[in-house]
């Protein structure tokens, strides 16, 4: 059963906000096989083991709450499309 | 040819008066001569020559450095302000970084001269540098194949004498796989050991950044300065540090070696193992004895690498929108439509490719699936790994399964990920990994790794020492 259907990736171009082209219809067949690599997963007996998200398992690395200089002017500098001081975003509809 | 000299020696030389500005300008004569065909850089310092002359200064009114006057080469993920950085995606093709990664303040403090961006996979996502938007890079061995990666560019560089020393990241070996494939030294550092401060994001639980060098010392050296906890990095590590220049040269005898069996069995070139089990034997010759070790739940790291990976990297890469950086192509119509569009235009296939298998594995219905699989299996791996390191100094396999690739070859992107599998148990487990040179068949490069365990770098150094010194590389 092919995972990866053409609604499914659609789907998951929407999701991941990629937009999708004419080029990339090769996906649908990379990915379920690659998908079906993944299913090696299943021969392993998990049974009361607990993800480990992290090797070093730290907790709360806190710092100062202290204000720190900043340099805004030199990061706008980066924006594409910068009216003032403000980041011109696309309208939301 | 000093181009070609030894870091250490050349601080020496530095430091006694002899000139950084030559050197420097030597070393960009030979890579505007060479680099056209090799392609290991993107962009290079075009403050080289008067940073030099900074160099010379700072000598003149005594001032020391360890890395004082040496020419680098930075894969071109890590932040250098004012220089260009594009993680080799079109995303980022214009993008100047306004600050500086950690590890570059700190190699700048101690004198190092950044000569440029290397060459990568798009994003650090490859084994073999043949992603990037700027071309692939050539393996200087055999131009018709590839250097690896994803730190194929840095590699090449230190290979083909482009620099002394490099940067790499390594997330399921893009340190290791390039430098076994270009018979260099490179290591992957325990992860938290190396600030990740200013470097782009792939999979933040898996990479780190590390030194490459044409020697363990070389690589050492660089090693010193970039490791350290650093407080903009909260997942950096308090690890006290060692000298590990000092440390290398101590040698391997009396360390207890386990050779990772699943790891030397089908499905490895046989011309990789023969010069591994060469290594291996010599090395036992000389009082350095070993066990062959099974680590069954090997079998499953590729898979449970992957799904990871990509389920950070389509978490990190949601940034990547056009909006506050990088690739903007145009405002027609919604929020959905723009991001889509700058998304679509910026990124390459295989980045496209993982970001959305990493939105599946992380989608509702399929989490449990394969998300907490993964990280239950790796859960599994460490343990396991931590169990031999009880009895193990060090555990030893081939680098990478095969021999470095034609150019355009492996064409389905399965293909190239199994390349991975001798390398991303490290990552999984954050153990640190050095790729060492072991020798050649049919002039190609064959690397062979060897893993630590958390934080003992130097034992994977000077494992490195006593392969370099008894000279198994011919």
């Amino acid at each position: 059963m092919k995972l990866i259907t053409k609604k499914r990736l659609k789907h998951l171009s929407w999701l991941s906000k990629i937009e999708l082209r004419r080029e990339e219809r090769e996906f649908e067949e990379q990915l379920n096989e690659i998908l079906e690599y993944f299913k090696k997963l299943d021969e392993v007996d998990l049974k009361g083991v607990e993800p480990l998200y992290h090797v070093l398992e730290l907790k709360n690395v806190f710092r100062e709450d202290a204000p720190k200089p900043s340099n805004p002017g030199e990061m706008l500098k980066v924006v594409p499309r910068l009216k003032g001081r403000y980041v011109r975003a696309p309208r939301i509809k | 040819m000093r181009v070609k000299k030894k870091a250490l020696e050349l601080v020496e030389e530095f430091e006694g008066g002899r000139s950084v500005e030559e050197y420097v300008a030597k070393l960009l004569e030979r890579i505007e001569k060479k680099d056209k065909e090799l392609n290991s850089y993107i962009t290079l310092n075009g403050q080289a020559i008067e940073e030099a002359r900074e160099v010379e200064r700072r000598i003149r009114s005594g001032e020391k450095g360890k890395l004082m006057g040496l020419g680098i080469a930075v894969k071109d993920n890590i932040s250098t302000k004012g220089l260009r950085t594009t993680c080799a995606s079109r995303m980022l093709k214009d993008y100047v970084p306004p600050y500086d990664a950690e590890v570059i303040i700190r190699i700048r403090r101690e004198g190092g001269i950044v000569l440029g961006k290397t060459n990568m996979d798009e994003f650090a996502m490859g084994s073999s540098t043949e992603s990037s938007a700027f071309g692939p890079t050539r393996n200087p061995f055999d131009l018709n194949r590839v250097p690896g990666g994803s730190s194929g560019g840095s590699a090449t560089s230190l290979a083909a004498s482009l620099s002394t020393i490099a940067l790499g990241s390594d997330t399921g070996g893009s340190i290791r796989c390039p430098s076994a494939f270009t018979s260099t030294f490179g290591l992957k550092p325990t992860y938290g050991r190396v600030s990740r401060y200013g470097l782009i994001a792939y999979a933040n639980s898996l990479e780190q950044i590390g030194p490459m060098g044409r020697s363990v010392e070389d690589m050492a050296l660089l090693f010193q300065v970039i490791a350290g906890r650093d407080e903009k990095d909260s997942t950096s590590v308090n690890v006290p540090k060692e000298d590990f220049v000092k440390e290398a040269r101590k040698g391997a005898k009396g360390f207890r070696i386990g050779v990772l069996k699943e790891l030397t069995e089908e499905g490895i070139d046989e011309y990789v193992l023969k010069a591994f089990w060469r290594t291996v034997h010599k090395l036992e010759g000389e009082g350095i004895g070993y066990n062959e070790v099974s680590l069954k739940y090997l079998d499953y790291a590729l898979a449970s690498y992957y799904v990871i990976a990509m389920a950070e990297a389509s978490s990190n890469l949601a940034r990547f929108d056009g909006i506050r950086y990088g690739l903007r192509v145009g405002d027609r119509g919604s929020w959905e439509d723009v991001f889509s569009k700058n998304r679509s235009k910026g990124f390459g296939k295989e980045v496209k490719r993982r970001i959305i298998l990493g939105t599946f594995v992380l989608s509702a219905g399929y989490y449990e699936e394969y998300y907490l699989k993964a990280q239950k299996v790796r859960r599994i791996l460490k343990e396991s790994f931590d169990s031999l390191f009880k009895k193990y100094d060090l555990l030893l396999a081939p680098t990478m399964p095969i021999l470095p690739w034609r150019i355009g070859e492996k064409q389905k992107p399965l293909e190239i990920y199994l390349s991975d599998v001798a390398t991303v148990p490290a990552n999984l487990v954050g153990i640190p990994s050095l790729s060492m040179p072991i020798g050649f068949h049919n002039g190609l490069p064959i690397g062979l790794q060897a893993m630590a365990p958390p934080f003992e770098e130097p034992k994977a150094l000077r494992l490195g020492y006593e392969v370099e010194r008894t000279g198994v590389v011919p």
